[in-house]
């Protein structure tokens, strides 16, 4: 190809395409990109692509790939080429996310006091009974402002038709934003002209924001209280995220037997002695959080923290107990649980939801198997999946056999054909499907950063976006008019 | 900050400083060997002495060639002193700080790293020519001790990482200082003669202090030389400007003045830096420079046991650590 890369030969196919309108038109909002991508010189978008892999390798955010001696380390995938959302596309995203947290927050203290919505019976009490996010020992507890979900990672995408739905609410604790200020800083570096000129919103505020949101909780509502993060340590894969946070936060990064529990606070193991910590944004499980309370077995947590929780003599983002409102069978409940709390229709929709506890809508579903998506309630990161439409019948069979086993932890969804966006494939440019993960802070009040992570699914024809299964990301574009 | 950051750092750097060392040894014995031929690796096997690795070192390689002792210290993973463990290990403890020193030095060891693992995979052409190689690992080492003088706060991470260099380098000087002294002693009888001098030149050279040596003492005297590697009160590598300034970095620590203690670690500290800072180099000869510096590890170890009991420990007592 004489002039390196271009577009000539791509192809949108049947779908939704983040850059064209149609084949060879941008859309309104990838215009100067697209210009700017059209008058490079020959091979320099693979030079920058190659100069962006060295800056993350150089900077370690990296994976360990295991079977080769000497640990081999490859970087997440990274495209170059960034994903716009234009400035209208983005208002309404931002007002359905806040839309849907604050209905969320609002369950789950409820589900945790006087549960009304169970009584009610708008969501079936066994559902959230049986649910691995559900722990009878938060019953009771009243995290500070009321916020029980402070920081929240909604995973979006778009069907065909250009139309936003919400796929999973992850109110865990949700990872990846680390490559969203990562992404955009190397991005920056990259088109620096076509960045400046395209009146891209800001996402480098996230750090502010999120250490404003942790002091926001503090017990005492000190002016400067002490906070730490608290990771599994550095063997777990988002340890580079943790690290980044706290580097550009300049909270502590902690570990489980950094921290004690001494006459009623919680401490942290200083070259100078104890020092109280006041606010933990917790990156474990609560299963693992506390030896006395939730799993006797884990060496990550602090014995007796959540006595000290209950007391209110520390904070903990995000609370714990938030898991059930992302169990995905409790998802088909959100629009339910959004009318149900606030008395509004849900501003983005979900995807229609197969619930296989309910016997009829267990036999649509394994009447239709080659057609759907099923997933495990209670699994993420893109296991315990089955994507219908490209698989085998041996699989389709097995899953068949797992559902009739545990329906309540099985649902269904029509197989949407994601939106594609153009990603570097050799010498040219092919689509690959995206999703969006933007991010939700929430503690004096609700805030969306504008932008998110879009996940790459590289594999030809591939819907399975995460990480753990080859996914890779691009930098994403809020547009600010 | 917290006992298990400062760990960390102080380890990160100690490790960085025994690859220096390493370097700067392999790459001044390199050169002496082009100077003066020799045989049976007899200028080799005490830079593994150095290290305090010799019986590793004469288990795993009976023949103890020059290429051996080459291969031992620089690219042999099993070695845990080798200049490419000595990375994997500043790496992994430079990872789990990541958060707590400058972005740039983390970056500096970890572009290190791969660069110290790429080059040990093909460890035939640097043990043929090592001279490219140390001088790449000295001058990275360089830039990160750059790193931490020009955009380092001179906070506690600060000073646990100056710590831990400035006790590492008085312990590798005070070892080639005993194993070389020992290697030269026969040719005391005919000092002046050209071999000799580009012996003790060479001594000089492996801590960078050949020309400090010159401006200050002009003609080379082996105990001159002793003197200055010991007791110099200017040249950064001498062992009494190392543990002075090793002194002060942990009083700035503790806030306590020096002069007195606080813990077990200036106690040790303090005795240490007491008797080398009042003594000559005629009474060290007179002690026995081998029995002296035997003395000086011992103590050093003991320091070291002293600063991890003090500052580094994940389960002190929580009753003593109330104090503060």
């Amino acid at each position: 190809m004489q002039a390196g890369l271009n577009f000539d030969g791509y192809e949108m196919g049947t779908f939704y395409d983040e850059m064209f309108e149609a084949p060879g038109v941008a859309r309104s909002g990838t215009k100067l990109l697209l210009d700017k991508l059209r008058s490079l010189p020959p091979n320099e978008l693979l030079t920058r692509q190659a100069a962006a892999e060295k800056v993350f390798f150089d900077l370690g955010i990296t994976f360990s790939v295991y079977g080769h001696e000497q640990g081999t380390e490859k970087i997440f995938p990274f495209d170059i080429v960034p994903r716009v959302i234009e400035a209208r596309e983005w208002n309404f995203l931002e007002q359905g996310l806040k839309q849907r947290i604050q209905a969320l927050n609002l369950f789950l203290d409820d589900i945790y006091h006087d549960q009304k919505i169970l009584q009610d019976k708008v969501v079936p009490r066994d559902i959230i009974e049986t649910s691995a996010g559900y722990f009878p020992a938060c019953q009771g507890l009243n995290p500070p402002l009321g916020v029980w979900c402070h920081i929240t990672g909604t995973d979006l995408i778009r069907d065909e038709n250009g139309e936003f739905h919400v796929l999973e609410d992850n109110l865990r604790s949700p990872s990846g934003v680390s490559y969203v200020l990562a992404n955009r800083q190397v991005l920056k570096r990259t088109f620096p002209q076509v960045f400046s000129a395209s009146n891209v919103r800001s996402v480098d505020t996230y750090p502010s924001q999120l250490l404003e949101m942790l002091h926001s909780i503090a017990p005492l509502r000190q002016n400067r209280p002490s906070v730490a993060l608290l990771t599994p340590g550095v063997y777990n894969s988002a340890y580079f995220e943790h690290s980044f946070l706290s580097q550009q936060t300049g909270i502590e990064l902690v570990e489980g037997a950094d921290l004690v529990v001494h006459d009623g606070y919680v401490h942290m193991r200083t070259t100078k002695g104890l020092i109280k910590v006041d606010v933990i944004y917790r990156r474990i499980g609560e299963d693992f959080l506390d030896p006395q309370v939730f799993r006797a077995d884990s060496l990550l947590g602090v014995p007796g923290i959540m006595e000290v929780y209950r007391q209110g003599r520390v904070a903990l983002a995000n609370a714990p107990g938030t898991g059930v409102a992302d169990d995905k069978a409790v998802y088909a409940y959100v629009p339910a649980i959004i009318k149900y709390f606030l008395g509004e229709d849900p501003i983005i929709p979900n995807i229609p939801t197969f619930i296989c506890r309910d016997p009829k809508q267990m036999e649509h579903v394994l009447a239709n198997l080659d057609a759907l998506v099923v997933k495990a309630a209670n699994e993420s990161g893109g296991y315990g999946m089955l994507i219908g439409p490209a698989s085998t019948k041996a699989e389709q069979e097995d899953f068949a056999a797992k559902i009739r086993h545990d329906p309540r932890n099985y649902i269904a969804q029509p197989t949407i054909s994601l939106s594609r966006c153009p990603v570097i494939v050799g010498d040219h440019f092919e689509g690959r499907h995206v999703d969006l993960r933007p991010y939700v802070l929430y503690g004096n009040d609700i805030q969306v950063i504008p932008g998110g992570l879009t996940r790459v699914a590289l594999t030809k024809g591939s819907l399975v976006v995460n990480s753990s299964q080859g996914g890779g990301s691009k930098d994403t574009w809020v547009l600010g008019r | 900050m917290l006992s298990r950051d400062a760990d960390a750092v102080y380890w990160m750097s100690r490790y960085l400083e025994r690859t220096s060392n390493i370097a700067r040894f392999l790459d001044v014995n390199w050169h002496l060997t082009l100077d003066v031929p020799e045989e049976n690796g007899e200028q080799w096997r005490p830079l593994v002495v150095t290290t305090g690795d010799h019986e590793d070192f004469q288990a795993r390689y009976p023949e103890q060639s020059p290429e051996d002792v080459l291969f031992f210290l620089i690219a042999d993973s099993r070695n845990p002193n080798s200049i490419l463990s000595g990375l994997q290990s500043a790496r992994q403890n430079a990872f789990s700080v990541r958060n707590s020193i400058p972005t740039e030095m983390w970056e500096a060891v970890n572009v290190f790293y791969h660069y110290v693992k790429d080059t040990c995979a093909r460890p035939e052409t640097i043990i043929r020519e090592p001279e490219r190689f140390c001088a790449e690992v000295k001058w990275r080492n360089l830039m990160i001790g750059g790193i931490a003088s020009d955009i380092m706060a001179n906070d506690e991470a600060w000073r646990f990482f100056n710590l831990g260099r400035l006790l590492e380098r008085a312990d590798k000087t005070s070892r080639i200082v005993d194993v070389k002294y020992f290697l030269l002693l026969p040719s005391l009888d005919h000092v002046g003669m050209a071999l000799d001098h580009v012996q003790w030149a060479a001594l000089l050279k492996a801590v960078g202090g050949f020309q400090a040596y010159r401006h200050a003492f002009g003609r080379i005297n082996p105990s001159k030389v002793v003197q200055f590697l010991i007791l110099d009160h200017d040249f950064p590598r001498s062992i009494l400007y190392c543990l002075t300034e090793a002194q002060q970095c942990l009083h700035n620590i503790t806030g306590t003045r020096i002069g007195y203690f606080s813990n077990p670690a200036e106690l040790q500290m303090g005795q240490i830096c007491s008797g080398l800072s009042y003594h000559t180099i005629e009474e060290i000869f007179e002690q026995g420079l081998h029995e002296f510096t035997d003395d000086l590890q011992m103590r050093l170890n003991v320091l070291d046991r002293a600063i991890y009991d003090t500052f580094f420990s994940r389960f002190p007592a929580i009753d003593q650590s109330q104090q503060q």
